[in-house]
């Protein structure tokens, strides 16, 4: 009998409560930005396999061997990983409430990016003032269009980042711009797996032979 | 890597009871200073591996070296799985390792497929000499 005029009170206490922690609105975009990266996947997927058919048809022009610089792209795969671990460390500055920390983190992060992008842009460079143009083979199309597709996604990921240091630097660290900080570490981290195949299949095994 | 997710699970079990290990306090399923620093050592170790497998043509038979490479590339990427992306089978209920499964199912599928469809079609279609021509059934 004691229980039946406990409950008014106790519902009106926890109603609200149970209604916000049924509502989870982080968890939610979090599931569905990683539906959204493993669908690019299968778009890195296709690329890897089109590079995998195509990536020995040099239609009598210059070959991986002959073009790539590993030095080069050790010094840029050093530049992503550098760039992810600066991330995590933002990650973990946002989870102590620390502004500061977390946007300095981040502009590292942001210039590694950049440094990573240079490096990738100066080599594309190279190759197209030496003739090795996408139009030039079909190993150099599927190349260009693997890499280039990485790269364009490091290019929005440090637009992506630029916009959340503006958001984060005027509102601080709010449950939205936490979300986003969220979502871009897995973009951010994501991009990393991609470039180990990228070195692995295209660069490595390009040199190989 | 089912010692290194579950080196994770651990982790997150130790956060689901408070006071059973210290040091994991502000763990809420995004990993901590350590994980990274593991995952960092790691992926600069798997990287340099490879590279340096290349660039010093240390194994002889390219063949041995290519599947070494890819051998390392393919643990590197479980590495980042683990502790930069956090993936273990409680995050979002599972729904994240399903989804995960269910692209990796498709990539081995494409990947394979077309290597596989491409490599015998470019074998079977070999230009053919006037000689083999009339020899033909």
């Amino acid at each position: 009998m004691a229980t039946t005029l406990d409950i008014p009170v106790k519902d009106a206490a926890a109603a609200p409560r149970f209604h916000v922690v049924e509502h989870h609105p982080e968890n939610g975009s979090l599931l569905g930005f990683w539906l959204y990266l493993m669908s690019d996947c299968l778009i890195f997927a296709v690329l890897f396999a089109v590079y995998g058919v195509l990536g020995r048809s040099y239609a009598a022009g210059p070959s991986g061997a002959d073009l790539f610089d590993l030095p080069m792209v050790a010094l840029n795969t050093s530049m992503l990983l550098f760039s992810s671990i600066t991330y995590g460390f933002a990650m973990l500055a946002m989870e102590q409430n620390r502004v500061k920390t977390t946007l300095a983190w981040l502009a590292v992060t942001g210039l590694f990016g950049a440094a990573f992008l240079g490096l990738e842009l100066t080599e594309f460079a190279h190759f197209i003032h030496e003739g090795a143009t996408p139009q030039r083979s079909a190993f150099l199309s599927s190349f260009f269009a693997l890499v280039g597709t990485h790269g364009l996604h490091v290019t929005f990921g440090i637009v992506w980042l630029v916009t959340l240091m503006v958001q984060v630097g005027q509102r601080g660290l709010i449950p939205e711009n936490r979300r986003r900080l969220m979502c871009l570490s897995m973009f951010w981290h994501f991009l990393d797996v991609v470039w180990i195949g990228v070195f692995s299949f295209v660069y490595l095994m390009g040199a190989l032979r | 890597m089912s010692q290194a997710s579950h080196a994770h699970d651990h982790g997150a079990h130790d956060h689901s009871a408070p006071g059973a290990h210290e040091g994991h306090g502000h763990e809420a399923g995004h990993g901590t200073l350590k994980g990274y620093t593991i995952g960092f050592v790691l992926s600069v170790i798997l990287t340099a591996i490879p590279f340096w497998l290349v660039m010093g043509h240390v194994i002889p038979d390219p063949r041995l070296t290519a599947l070494a490479v890819m051998a390392l590339a393919a643990v590197q990427i479980v590495v980042h799985m683990v502790f930069f992306l956090h993936m273990n089978s409680r995050s979002e209920g599972g729904w994240t390792m399903l989804a995960l499964i269910f692209t990796l199912v498709l990539v081995v599928i494409t990947l394979s497929g077309s290597l596989w469809v491409m490599y015998h079609l470019n074998h079977n279609m070999m230009p053919m000499s006037v000689h083999d021509m009339r020899n033909m059934p």
